[in-house]
């Protein structure tokens, strides 16, 4: 009887009988990118559930009181000073330059003058700052038609026109070496991290300027050698032509350019790629468009001790204040990381948003000692995000968010639990086997384990999970640095 | 909690350096980490951190711990009892709850004490020296050790074996999470090498000894172990009375019968007998995640997989033991989820686990059944598989290493067009 009744149903549907045949769905809109490859599934790692979400929406940030070039942001770059204090500069003008490939520039994001070069320990140069003078007046470049224009004339205009530092290359995640020709160039379509902002937010109406941004990296990495991650379900891409597109699906890290690359083209010993942020894309496009340099950013102030959850739009090395509510910002007792909770990097308030931020996440501070059964390592634990099942946090439900205070909750110790990176690290490398080796800086191991496919945010997770609280990133970090050093 | 937190701020001084207690600081500092989690923020690196830490992580396995122990209490008296007639074997559970627990936990008390007093006290020691704070490790082998002690073992030799264990298979080699073996079982094998007379004889039955004088023991009753009574059959016909005699204790009306090996009222160590009480540990290692499920799960089946070759040669009586019934009796349950789990000592490649499990488990049947000398195979096959395991990581890795080298051999081309 049951079968029956189906058939029947079936046959009136199909017939487009009944009283209302039209359909109440809309037809699901195919991805193009979907037909082009099938979804590359993630399986391991893990959505972080922080709290403190950006609303979704960008409001254009008043212009900062000050802006700043930080040259730590690039790792390993030797600067080497053009202005001094007092100079006044263009946005675009160079404020120093890598003292090892002098033709790569780094340029004011506004005009003004440059009121203070800030340095550090052993007269190493922290920050360059620019106090805008409200005109923004732009030096312009001479922008080659790219169709016609050769290899190595965009090249020395990407060099020119400070695009190199924001262009990384792996193996040493670090930024690329232009004389050096690249296997290929990835972009990651999004990000993955908590509390990140998303690509749909972040390219609204910058569709056009990714595209030719797209164009000159095709340029640069030959015909078929860029490679674009998407989200699976995204469509801000769908439209982008010239790249090889992937669809990914997963948690997170599946928005890390280097998970990317491993489950689509693997970097062998020997090859070099170049890996570049999707909206820094989008703003090198903007800049071969108008010819001038006045990199935009969509930062997503987030997190449970940020005021005000939004999303800005600011002009790139603004100070973070005006994003936190201005001078009303309590900052006392709150942790400001430029950047995702992983991964990012700790600034005052009045500091600046750092070169490679999407976003800024704001947690309470945890340096109040927690009493064993209350709060601490013996109680329940319900108000904790945990990734181990020692925690019941597998047990509530999967939209409940968090608060995360920045306590370590515990001390460091050696290894003892096994199997734990491997949970949230989805490569085809032996993780604590590859630190291993770099903490007794076996280099002949490290490059064996595939040292050269990672960068220490790939192992952002791996940290955050670790029963041992072990400094894994930095320890990463450490390792490419020893193999630059011996490779060069 | 604020009185606790204002106390240890108040005597923290004299703690440290330049205070008149400052060589008792690793004490102070780990009585303090005990009882708060330090308000230490993350300083480098990732700026949250997961709630897990590894005092929580010991924690829940000394929770896994609790039904053995508390059976194996029971048990210990219930034994006792038993050898003196005073009750059968068919009497109910809570006949004399009380005097059987009494009597467990006066062994089983003490036996703690001086394992967790001689092992953290030479861990505060070298703490002290190397200048670093104490870790969690012996917390859980504190525990594991009096668990697999017979229940009459003197305590000075177990204090000479966890000396033994901690400073030779621990802090020689760097401390927790250095190990190479498990400590445990260390401190186990210790005293099976230097003491196997006392080992061997009258101390796996309370008092059996002084029962034997005083003439109250039951008639034919000798104390011995399932395992015991079964090496006794290696090397004899196996149709002689004697050995049909002991093989009909395993007969489901005996008294090694399965399913009294499977709930554990037989004799043996003090937490070892109960599988039951070992698998309700195991279920919550395993829901927390805590315990590998793999290096329990391939140990079973390696376990299973040595008795079922076993059955199906049947060369000696020992060998007609079924699979099933081997794996629960002796040290076996206990060893698969308490011993062979130690994520230090194990394999810690997941593909090794796998390899590590199969062969502990499998080695324990062997070498209980070829080597009557070695009742307790499963120690002695955890111990071999613990030196192992470096080995199978290797090869894993090698494995790894060499598919990386194939790959970059091969013509380079994308994987998705």
């Amino acid at each position: 009887m049951g079968l029956v009744c189906i058939r029947f149903n079936f046959s009136w549907t199909k017939l487009g009988f009944g009283l209302n045949p039209v359909p109440t769905f809309a037809p699901r809109k195919v991805n193009p990118s979907e037909l082009m490859s099938s979804i590359i599934r993630i399986r391991k790692g893990a959505d972080i559930r922080l709290k403190g979400r950006a609303h979704a929406h960008v409001s254009t940030a008043p212009v900062s009181g000050k802006y700043a070039v930080q040259p730590g942001d690039f790792h390993g770059v030797v600067p080497k000073l053009i202005v001094r204090p007092g100079d006044t500069v263009k946005a675009g003008d160079p404020l120093f330059h890598d003292k090892y490939h002098p033709q790569v520039q780094y340029l004011s994001p506004v005009s003004g003058e440059v009121t203070d070069v800030v340095r550090g320990a052993k007269r190493r140069i922290l920050a360059i700052e620019v106090t805008p003078d409200g005109k923004d007046e732009r030096r312009t470049f001479d922008i080659p038609d790219l169709g016609k224009a050769s290899r190595e004339d965009v090249l020395a205009l990407l060099a020119a026109g400070g695009w190199f530092g924001f262009i990384k290359q792996r193996p040493f995640d670090v930024p690329a070496n232009p004389d050096v020709t690249p296997r290929s160039v990835h972009i990651s379509g999004f990000n993955s991290g908590p509390l990140a902002p998303e690509s749909g937010l972040v390219m609204e109406g910058r569709i056009d300027a990714f595209q030719h941004g797209i164009d000159a990296l095709a340029k640069v990495a030959g015909a078929g050698g860029v490679h674009l991650g998407v989200k699976s379900g995204d469509a801000t891409f769908d439209g982008i032509v010239g790249v090889n597109k992937s669809t990914f699906e997963g948690p997170h890290p599946a928005g890390n350019v280097g998970v990317q690359i491993h489950h689509t083209w693997p970097i062998n010993r020997g090859e070099v790629v170049w890996t570049m942020h999707y909206e820094d894309v989008a703003a090198l496009g903007d800049f071969l468009k108008t010819g001038t340099y006045a990199p935009e950013r969509v930062i997503a102030a987030a997190g449970s001790a940020c005021p005000n959850p939004n999303h800005f739009r600011i002009r790139l090395g603004a100070q973070v204040q005006s994003l936190l509510g201005g001078a009303a910002f309590d900052a006392s007792n709150v942790r400001i990381v430029s950047g995702d909770a992983l991964t990012g990097k700790q600034i005052d308030a009045n500091g600046y948003v750092t070169a490679f931020a999407r976003q800024l996440t704001v947690l309470p501070e945890g340096n109040k000692p927690k009493f064993l059964l209350a709060d601490g390592w013996l109680g329940l634990g319900f108000d904790k995000f945990s990734l181990s099942r020692a925690y019941p946090t597998w047990l509530l439900p999967k939209t409940k968010e968090f608060e995360m205070d920045t306590c370590s909750n515990g001390e460091e110790r050696a290894f003892v639990v096994t199997g734990q990176y491997e949970q949230v690290f989805p490569f085809d490398i032996y993780p604590v086997q590859l630190l291993k080796s770099i903490m007794v800086n076996d280099i002949d191991g490290m490059e064996k384990l595939g040292i050269y496919e990672v960068a220490p945010e790939d192992f952002a997770l791996c940290e955050y999970a670790c029963t041992s609280k072990i400094d894994v990133q930095q320890i990463v970090r450490e390792g490419l640095d020893t193999l630059k050093q011996e490779l060069g | 909690m604020k009185f606790l937190e204002n106390l240890l701020d108040n005597v923290r001084p004299h703690f440290e350096e330049g205070g008149k207690l400052s060589r008792f600081w690793v004490v102070y500092d780990s009585l303090e980490t005990f009882a708060f989690t330090p308000g230490h923020a993350t300083h480098k690196g990732v700026h949250i951190r997961d709630g897990i830490d590894l005092k929580r992580t010991m924690f829940l396995v000394i929770v896994a711990l609790l039904p053995a122990l508390l059976f194996g209490a029971w048990n210990q008296g219930h034994q006792y009892f038993l050898s003196i007639g005073e009750v059968g074997l068919s009497d109910p559970w809570s006949a004399m709850l009380v005097d059987k627990m009494w009597i467990g936990l006066q062994k089983l008390v003490p036996l703690i004490v001086v394992s967790y007093g001689v092992g953290l006290g030479i861990e505060f020691i070298f703490a002290g020296i190397n200048k670093h704070s104490i870790n969690e490790g012996y917390l859980v082998s504190g525990m594991l050790i009096p668990l697999i002690m017979p229940v009459d073992v003197p305590l000075w030799m177990v204090a000479i074996a966890v000396a033994f264990a901690v400073i030779i298979a621990k802090e020689v080699f760097g401390g927790t999470g250095m190990n190479i073996l498990n400590i445990a079982l260390t401190a186990r094998a210790f005293l099976f090498f230097a003491y196997p007379k006392q080992l061997s004889g009258e101390i796996w039955i309370h008092n059996i000894a002084a029962s034997k004088g005083g003439g109250m023991l039951v008639d034919g009753y000798t104390g011995a172990t399932a395992l015991g009574h079964l090496a006794s059959t290696v090397g004899k016909d196996m149709g002689s009375a004697e050995v049909q005699s002991v093989m009909s204790m395993f007969e489901p009306d005996g008294m090694f019968s399965f399913s009294n090996a499977l709930i554990g009222v037989i004799p043996g160590s003090i937490g070892e007998t109960s599988a039951l009480a070992i698998l309700l540990g195991a279920a919550l290692l395993i829901w927390t995640g805590i315990g590998s499920w793999k290096v329990m799960g391939s140990f079973l089946v390696g376990g299973l997989v040595m008795g079922g070759l076993f059955n199906a040669m049947e060369l000696n009586a020992y060998m007609t033991i079924p699979a099933w019934h081997q794996i629960v009796m002796g040290g076996f349950m206990f060893g698969m989820v308490f011993m062979a789990t130690d994520p230090v000592s194990a394999s810690q490649t997941e593909m090794g686990k796998w390899v590590y499990g199969f062969f502990g488990g499998f080695l324990s049947i062997m070498i209980r059944v070829f080597n009557p000398a070695y009742p307790e195979g499963v120690m002695m096959a955890i111990l071999f598989m613990n030196v192992m395991a470096p080995l199978i990581d290797h090869y894993v890795i090698a494995a790894n290493i060499k598919r990386r080298e194939r790959r970059s051999a091969a013509v380079s081309l994308p994987a998705t067009a």
